[in-house]
Order: C-alpha cells, then sequence, then structure tokens
C-alpha cells in the first residue's frame, strides 16, 4: 500500500526545494529509530574511550579497560599450561621407562609427544616418521643407537655428530674410497648384499668377506649385526638407512655417510624431550 | 478516506470460573503433564557407580542421553530426531482429527496461563471481584493483592525455571548448589530468564501470545480439514437469539446469557464462529451446556463439530457421532505413519550393540618393513564400551592370509580394558612374515573382532592389509 499524501490528510512538510516540479517530502524519521541512534552514537563514543581505538603516530589509544586481545590469548596459554603443570611436573621427575603404558602420565606423555613431533621432528623424520632415505624410519624395530627409552631419549636430548653439543653421540665411517680399490669396493658391497639378498655373485662375495672382515667387522661386527655403540648399522636385516642397492652400497662404502641430528635438549623444555621419547617408543619399535 | 487505526491497547480478560466435563478434562491434563514435568527430574534410575542415577538426564557435559534404561550417545542422536518425527507426525494425526486440542489442552502456554488464571481467582475473587479490582484506584488493599498474586506468580515461575535447569544436570546436587549460593552463572541465569517469561507470559501476555507470537495457530489451520471436529456454535439451532421478555417460539436456543463469552479465556465470542483467537479449549461447551441445563433444553448448542456437519444439520439429520469423524483415511495413515516410525526406533533400540569398534588404517606410510623383513600396517582401533562397568575385551584378527595381531603397550596380550561408558584409542599392529602371501600381496582382506569375554558382546569391523609389492 503506497502513502500518496491526499488532500484531506495533513500535508507533509517538504524541503523546500523542487527540481522539474518534483519536491521532496520531509516526513520526520521514527522517534524509535531515530532514539536507537542516538543511543549507538553514545555506545560509540563510550566504545573508543572503553577499548584501543583512536590510531597514534606508532600503535592506538590503550582504552580505558586496558584490554587486548594479545594479552587474552597470552593469558589462555598461561591458564592451559597452569593446568598441565601437575603432569609437566610428574613428566619431569619420572623415570621414564618406569612409567606404565596405560597410565594418564603416559597418555599425556604420547598427546604432548605427538604435537612436539609434528612441529620440531615431522621435517625430517617424515610426518607419519616413517622417514626417508638419509633419515631413520622410527616405525620400525631397527634402531641405530638403541630403543629403549633411555637410548631414545639421549639421542633426542644431544642428538647425533652435531657440533653445538659435546656430549653428542658420534662415530666416523672413513671414506673407503681413499682406502680400497674400486674393484675391492665392489667386493665388500656384494657381500653385504649377499647378507640379505639371495640373488649375489657368490664369488665376489667369498672375496668382499674377506676384506670386510679386515675393513669393516670393526666397527659393523663379525656377523655384520652392527654396533649400537658406534652406530654402526646392522648390515644383516632389511632396513637400509641409504638404500640397500648395489649402487647405494658402493656409493656408501666409497664416500661413507655422516648423519647429522641436532641436541634437542637445547632447544626444547626438558618436558618437551621427555614427551616426544615417550611418544617415539610408542610408535611401535620401542624396546 | 483516513486510515482506520491499527493499533489497539490490550483489554485484559478475566474469565469466569465454570465446571464441567471438558474442563475437568482439563485440570487431570494439567495436573498429569505438570506432575510430570516438576517430578521427573526427581526420579532416580540405579545404573551402577559409574553413571548417574537420574532416570532422565540431558548429561551435556559427557554427551549422553539417559532416559531409563536407555542411554543415547551423540552419535545416536536419529532416536532423538526419530522421536521429534514422530511428535510431528502425532500432532499431524491429532490435528486432524480433533482440531487444535494441543493449543486448548496441552500447551505449555495454556495450562500456565489457565494455573495462573486459578491462582488469580484465588486471590483477588472470582470474574466480577476481578473487574471490579481492575477498574479500582489504587488502593492499600489492592496493593496488597497483586503484590500477593506477584509473589505466587513468581514463585510458580521459579519452580518452573528450576525444573527445567534439573533436567540437565543430577537434580538432588544442584538444588543443594543453588541453595548455597555455589552452583553455576549458567544455571542461575537460566533460572532468572525462565522464571521472567514464565511470569511475563503468563500474567500478562496470555492471549497475546496466540494470537499474535506463536506460529502453532496458523499451522494448525493448516492441517484441520472439513471432517476435522472443532469447537462450533449450532447457529442454526441458535438463532434468532433472545433473552427474557423477547422471547417466543420463533426465537433460538441461544438466550444471549453470555455465559461462553464470559469463560473464554481468548476473549471471543464463539458465536461469531470458529476463529483464529479460538483455541478449542471446550470451556465455552461447558459453560453452555451448564445453562442449558438449567433451563431444561438438550445440551450440545456448542459442541465439537465440524464443517461437513453443518449441511447435514441444518437439513435435519442427527448429529454424527464422534467416531465417525475421527477414523478417516487421513488418520489411519497419519496412525500408520506414526506407529511405524515408531516400530523403526524400537527396532533400532532393541539392535543397539553395548560395545561398538571403529578401524581406522593408518595411512601414513601404509605399510613399515620390519628387520627381518616382515611387513606390518598400523590401526587406530577405537573401542567404546556403553555399559556403565570396566570391561575387558579381547581383540582377534581372522583373514584368508595368516596375519598377526599385536597391541602397541600390551606386550604379548591381545586384551585391554575400557574405562566404564567411554571411548579408548588402541594403536593396533598387524604383521605378515616374509613367507606369508599377506607380505607382497597389494591388499588383503581382514576382519578385526573385540569381543567380551564375559558376555556375548561382540563387534568387529572388516579392513585390509596392505603388503609390499615387490
Amino acid at each position: 500500500m503506497s502513502n500518496k499524501p491526499t488532500e484531506d490528510a495533513k500535508t507533509p512538510e517538504t524541503t523546500g526545494h523542487e527540481w522539474d516540479g518534483i519536491q521532496e517530502l520531509n516526513n520526520p524519521l521514527p522517534r524509535w529509530w531515530l532514539w536507537t541512534l542516538y543511543a549507538t552514537i553514545i555506545w560509540g563514543i563510550g566504545y573508543t574511550i572503553a577499548y584501543p581505538a583512536w590510531p597514534l603516530i606508532s600503535g592506538t589509544t590503550r582504552g580505558v579497560l586496558n584490554h587486548s586481545t594479545r594479552m587474552e590469548v597470552a593469558q589462555d596459554i598461561e591458564a592451559h599450561q597452569n593446568l598441565n603443570a601437575g603432569l609437566v611436573a610428574q613428566l619431569n621427575a619420572a623415570d621414564l621407562s618406569q612409567i606404565a603404558p596405560d597410565a594418564d602420565l603416559h597418555r599425556y606423555g604420547v598427546a604432548r609427544g605427538r604435537s612436539v613431533f609434528a612441529a620440531q621432528c615431522s621435517q625430517c623424520h617424515g610426518s607419519g616418521a616413517a622417514g626417508s632415505p638419509g633419515y631413520p624410519n622410527l616405525l620400525d624395530n631397527d634402531w641405530l643407537w638403541g630403543g629403549d627409552l633411555a637410548e631414545i631419549s639421549y639421542s633426542v636430548r644431544h642428538g647425533i655428530r652435531n657440533d653445538t653439543d659435546e656430549e653428542a653421540r658420534y662415530s666416523d665411517m672413513p671414506a673407503f674410497k681413499d682406502i680400497l680399490a674400486d674393484d675391492e669396493i665392489d667386493a665388500v658391497a656384494e657381500y653385504v648384499f649377499s647378507l640379505t639378498d639371495a640373488d649375489h655373485d657368490s664369488t665376489l662375495a667369498e672375496a668382499g668377506a674377506t676384506l670386510f672382515a679386515d675393513n669393516c667387522a670393526a666397527c659393523h661386527g663379525e656377523d655384520a649385526r652392527g654396533d649400537r655403540d658406534l652406530g654402526a648399522p646392522n648390515l644383516a636385516d632389511a632396513i637400509w638407512l641409504y638404500g640397500g642397492s648395489r649402487a647405494a652400497l658402493t656409493q656408501t662404502i666409497s664416500q661413507s655417510r655422516f648423519g647429522v641430528m641436532p641436541a634437542w635438549g637445547q632447544r626444547l623444555s626438558e618436558e618437551d624431550v621427555r614427551a616426544v621419547s615417550i611418544y617415539v617408543h610408542a610408535l611401535g619399535g620401542g624396546e | 478516506m483516513t486510515d482506520p487505526a491499527l493499533y489497539a491497547p490490550r483489554e485484559p480478560i478475566f474469565p469466569r470460573r465454570v465446571a464441567g466435563w471438558f474442563r475437568t478434562l482439563k485440570w487431570w491434563i494439567m495436573a498429569v503433564t505438570l506432575g510430570i514435568y516438576y517430578l521427573t527430574p526427581w526420579i532416580r534410575w540405579d545404573r551402577g557407580e559409574n553413571l548417574p542415577d537420574q532416570a532422565v538426564l540431558v548429561d551435556l557435559a559427557h554427551r549422553r542421553f539417559f532416559f531409563f534404561w536407555i542411554e543415547i550417545w551423540p552419535h545416536e542422536f536419529y532416536f532423538i530426531a526419530g522421536m521429534l518425527i514422530m511428535a510431528g507426525v502425532g500432532l499431524f494425526l491429532v490435528t486432524s482429527a480433533l482440531g487444535r486440542v494441543w493449543c486448548g489442552y496441552a500447551c505449555p502456554q495454556t495450562v500456565w496461563t489457565d494455573l495462573f488464571i486459578l491462582t488469580e481467582r484465588w486471590i483477588e475473587g472470582d470474574r466480577n471481584a476481578r473487574v471490579k479490582l481492575h477498574h479500582a484506584d489504587w488502593s492499600l488493599r489492592k496493593m496488597r493483592l497483586r503484590l500477593f498474586k506477584w509473589a505466587v506468580w513468581l514463585g510458580i515461575g521459579l519452580l518452573t525455571g528450576g525444573a527445567w535447569v534439573f533436567y540437565f544436570t543430577d537434580a538432588p546436587s544442584l538444588l543443594r548448589d543453588l541453595m548455597a549460593f555455589s552452583a553455576h552463572p549458567i544455571a542461575y541465569g537460566t533460572i532468572a530468564v525462565l522464571t521472567l517469561t514464565t511470569f511475563v507470559f503468563g500474567g500478562f501476555m496470555r492471549e497475546q501470545i496466540c494470537i499474535y507470537a506463536c506460529p502453532w495457530p496458523r499451522i494448525q489451520a493448516a492441517m484441520v480439514d472439513q471432517d476435522t471436529l472443532t469447537v462450533g456454535y449450532r447457529d442454526w439451532r441458535g438463532e434468532p437469539r433472545a433473552k427474557g421478555k423477547t422471547r417466543s417460539e420463533t426465537t433460538g436456543d441461544c438466550i444471549d446469557c453470555m455465559a461462553c463469552v464470559n469463560v473464554c479465556p481468548m476473549g471471543i465470542d464463539i458465536r461469531d464462529g470458529q476463529q483464529m483467537e479460538c483455541i478449542t479449549c471446550a470451556l465455552c461447551i461447558d459453560a453452555c451446556d451448564d445453562v442449558m441445563g438449567k433451563i431444561g433444553k438438550p445440551r450440545g448448542l456448542i459442541d465439537y463439530l465440524s464443517l461437513s456437519d453443518e449441511p447435514m444439520e441444518r437439513a435435519g439429520a442427527a448429529p454424527r457421532p464422534i467416531w465417525r469423524h475421527i477414523l478417516r483415511p487421513r488418520t489411519v495413515l497419519y496412525s500408520g505413519l506414526w506407529a511405524g516410525f515408531g516400530a523403526l526406533l524400537v527396532y533400532g533400540l532393541f539392535i543397539r550393540s553395548d560395545v561398538e569398534l571403529t578401524v581406522s588404517p593408518i595411512r601414513n606410510p601404509v605399510y613399515v618393513t620390519q628387520s627381518d623383513g616382515s611387513i606390518r600396517n598400523i590401526y587406530d582401533v577405537r573401542l567404546r564400551n556403553k555399559i556403565g562397568q570396566d570391561r575387558e575385551f579381547h581383540l582377534s584378527l581372522t583373514s584368508e592370509e595368516v596375519l598377526r595381531i599385536s597391541l602397541e603397550g600390551r606386550g604379548e596380550l591381545q586384551s585391554l580394558v575400557v574405562p566404564a561408558d567411554s571411548t579408548i584409542l588402541q594403536r593396533v599392529y598387524i604383521t605378515a612374515r616374509p613367507v606369508d602371501p599377506a607380505a607382497s600381496a597389494a591388499q588383503t582382506e581382514l576382519r578385526i573382532w573385540a569381543e567380551h569375554r564375559g558376555s556375548s558382546d561382540r563387534a568387529s569391523r572388516d579392513t585390509v592389509f596392505h603388503g609390499r609389492v615387490k
């Protein structure tokens, strides 16, 4: 229904202007609308006084209520940390290998360790901890330096072959291209290959066995099953950190390998180191 | 012509007291519905020490709905959905048969308004006294009566709001906390809001809710048809109406006593015909029957009848029996639908298991090679124990190929304890030795079983083992 001004209705005001015979009505605004507008203006003024509002050269006015969303976030984080303070204290005081797998502390360690792993470790070890060539798979039961909780947490805390922590694990495989001839390296590679693969050249492998006993057994063991004190891998199993093909083995023997891991004890809090150790131990290969 | 004023202020209504069959029925329905509402949170049901002992409880904190022996988990919300569908279909059924009986007898607005009018009558007197008080100047007596009435209304509102929050947590403990002012602010807030709304809606807004705020009148109007029973005035019998000395042999049965108008809580005149404001509470039927009885005329001048009755009765036929109105193809269809949904829900309840199992294979990585060349797959297994006691479940697998199962953190054991009424996540390893065909097959099907040794509860889930294809 349109509201047309009729003769006997009260004639509304016009603005006084006229354009081509067209006038503009000047009806008063509804009272409820007008007062709502005034209320929002007053609210707006009050708001700028109470909260950060007016830009200055650098920053803004603080506001009488001294409120800041960054401060709220910081308080939230602190509140959450306080909630977990008891568990963190327990975690830092506990003997890791004594924590029962179904205890609350263990569950906390795994959960916390999962997020530490995702943030700090997944870049090298993979988001699923499956590793990649040169970066160990943490899901399997093969460990270079030991797979119980004490050894895992030592590896995490002090790292491997880094130069920031003097307690870092260390070993140094020689580059045998300076020590053995090419055909000798091929023989050793064939011998190592024969330990796990039926399809090998037996005569070459026999020659390689002698060379192995003279050059490699000192670190890798007489039976080639490795030495965890030296981080010398088990060469007689199905897991190869740098690849198990003849080409990969030849390259490893010739040029050696020098895997490095940071000393996380210098970067993470004590509870984070312990938590990620518990998490890695519970991934499937923990001893 | 000036536009008519579209706004008229509310004239308060003072319904007169009435007695009769429908009034008695309404008192009974009020007693039963209010009784159920106020008393149900206090009913106890023993579920063991791990679970709450309240019979009807919407446990939002633990995400459970308890109803006597039934316990619904959030993923079984379809039961609630099913019940809501049944409520809807039930409403269609009742409305198509009997008209606006929800509005007139069972709606909370009607019930609480009825209760408030009852207390108003107890405190201020019947209709004439209340009308007089309304028009009287403010005096000490009026102040005293009004304040006392509002206090009683606030008390009823408080009980109503209180009863609501008791459904959401253990009632005795919450009552204790409320009294000691140590309950959660949400509880106090909810009670405050419901007290206020009960007070305002039942004390002052009353019929305004039905006429202006509520969508049901409009929806109900869509659900009635020409055979639906509704409250109507037999104007072929009552007209022309005449009172006292103007009566003669040609005047109708209606003596214009205004009884039907005075008892109406909506303030309408049913003799104008069925109208949107009429909630079919049938108090006018009781009032008119009462007067007809006193002057020796048969009952039923105002009565439950349907549109289709009018031409028949005008032509002189006898009124149709009630069951002819109710038993129609439409109502039979609605009944069937309602019963069908009900049967489905009951069936769903019966086939619910007390243990549930879900298996999520880990896909990053798809498989892990062990030192001896075995291939291992990792699975996230979730076990739900839906009973109020800790239970031990044994996990096993069946498959056409040889595979081995082991549990993280359980050593050689293949069983684990799931606490009462909870879900537990267990990392499960399935291994194929180098000689097993599954180790080099792309996919091998298998089924993981969880069973409770003490009872016959078990659950299973099909999944896949990925080997390393050379």
